[in-house]
């Protein structure tokens, strides 16, 4: 039976760890031709630069070809073709699909269309399933464990899907803590709290940054956006209190890293950057192994 | 009154041999409990009354087929839209057993998703969902995960 990856609950703990394993092989030695004579899709229907290169790199460095699209102007899709009939097509050609896409369910309706294997590489609001399997390697690498982590979520805790499957995925490790801090509007939804609560899992809730961060072990940042709030005065009154600048950073732990899925904007000070603890750029490198470490998986190399 | 109205029920709706009785279907949901089950396509002896006076619902509309018995999972598929539907099993006249209507546990087709970024409202495609609470109901897209809750549940 073909496997894929389109919800990060579609994997249990023990692969978390199989691909963590495998990632941390891949950052030893990038480039192994496990992919040599394969075909790899990866279909774009929504622009996004950062999660396509990452995939191509990751998908080049395993000695595999790419066939695709990048520019959904140009595709098949605006000529009114049905996503059904682009997968079937583009399955007969290839031997894994990355795909994303704007509709929400568009990758699990893909894989059940699809005979090769589909990583979701990002549906809508929905799932990104490899940025958080990449944030979760990044936790790994840098405290030395999945286990007792305090994380500090901050910014748009009410549609960031990537907060809300890291939450999910670290749920299943031994004790997390997790700090929300966010704007009242942009509040951690509350089937997710429900989640926590169910699970006897720690979670505190804080309107802004306090001393508080003194105690995190991650600080995980994301982006507060303008269209996402009803009353523009609202975001004008909040849109300076989720920066992260470099001073706020003088007391907290030493093992600290400042995470972020990229793009970000100015919630993190670039006077962040030079500070050790900024961990964002090193992250999306951390993407790369990560994502060769889920190919392999999926297609059974390793 | 009571005795009178019952009379002209029965005379309304008249009696079948052998078949089922599907009886507290929201009238506005006749047409659809119709096509859900099929009885549009199939050839068996079918009577039915809509706005039928009911203490319980109001108005309530019965349909009787004959000839014609459903499997549990048959019937449960309009749970959403009758969920107070008894059905009675006719076998020569007589009420041979009752039934009443189950919410399965998953729904295929029938319920539309209610968001509007799902695939589901954009593709030719079934709409799946699996229910994970019954009070009210909930639904869970299979597609896009997102819950579909009470009064959001509409037919396709």
């Amino acid at each position: 039976m073909k496997r894929d990856l389109i919800s990060i609950t579609d994997y249990s703990k023990d692969e978390y760890l199989e691909i963590m394993k495998l990632a941390a092989e891949f950052e030893k030695n990038p480039n192994q031709n496990l992919l040599e004579g394969k075909v790899v899709a990866s279909l774009f229907f929504e622009p996004s630069t950062r999660t396509r290169l990452s995939f191509e790199t990751a998908i080049s460095r395993l000695g595999g070809r790419i066939i695709g699209i990048a520019d959904p102007g140009s595709s098949s899709t605006s000529k009114g073709e049905t996503l059904h009939d682009t997968i079937k097509m583009v399955s007969n050609y290839a031997d894994l699909i990355v795909m994303r896409h704007s509709l929400e369910g568009a990758a699990r309706y893909a894989a059940e269309v699809s005979p090769v294997p589909v990583i979701n590489a990002g549906d809508g609001a929905n799932q990104h399933p490899t940025q958080t399997l990449l944030d979760m390697y990044s936790i790994l690498k840098t405290q030395g464990s999945l286990d007792n982590i305090n994380i500090f979520m901050v910014g748009d805790l009410k549609y960031g899907r990537t907060v809300h499957s890291l939450l999910m995925a670290m749920s299943e490790f031994e004790n997390p803590i997790f700090n929300f801090i966010a704007p009242p509007e942009l509040q951690m939804p509350a089937e997710y709290k429900m989640f926590l609560r169910e699970k006897g899992i720690r979670f505190f809730e804080h309107r802004e940054f306090t001393d508080i961060i003194s105690e995190a072990d991650i600080i995980y940042m994301t982006r507060v956006q303008k269209e996402r709030f009803s009353d523009p005065i609202e975001y004008e009154q909040v849109k300076n209190v989720y920066i992260l600048r470099n001073e706020m950073l003088a007391k907290t732990k030493p093992n600290l890293k400042i995470l972020h899925p990229l793009p970000r904007v100015n919630e993190i000070h670039t006077d962040v950057d030079k500070n050790e603890k900024a961990y964002y750029f090193t992250q999306a490198l951390n993407g790369v192994y990560t994502r060769e470490a889920i190919i392999s998986h999926i297609m059974n190399l390793k | 009154m009571k005795d009178n109205n019952k009379k002209k029920l029965k005379l309304k709706v008249s009696a079948i041999k052998d078949g089922t009785v599907i009886d507290h279907i929201p009238t506005q949901n006749l047409f659809k409990v119709i096509s859900i089950l099929g009885l549009d396509k199939i050839e068996n002896q079918i009577t039915f009354g809509a706005n039928l006076e009911s203490g319980k619902l109001g108005s309530k509309a019965i349909i009787k087929v004959s000839d014609r018995f459903f499997e549990d999972d048959e019937i449960n598929k309009i749970a959403l839209i009758a969920p107070h539907a008894k059905l009675n099993i006719i076998r020569d006249y007589e009420v041979a057993e009752k039934k009443v209507v189950g919410v399965p546990k998953e729904i295929t087709g029938i319920v539309k998703c209610f968001n509007p970024k799902c695939i589901t409202n954009h593709e030719k495609m079934t709409t799946r969902f699996r229910v994970v609470a019954t009070s009210p109901i909930a639904l869970r897209c299979k597609y896009c995960e997102k819950h579909t809750v009470g009064d959001q549940i509409k037919m396709l």
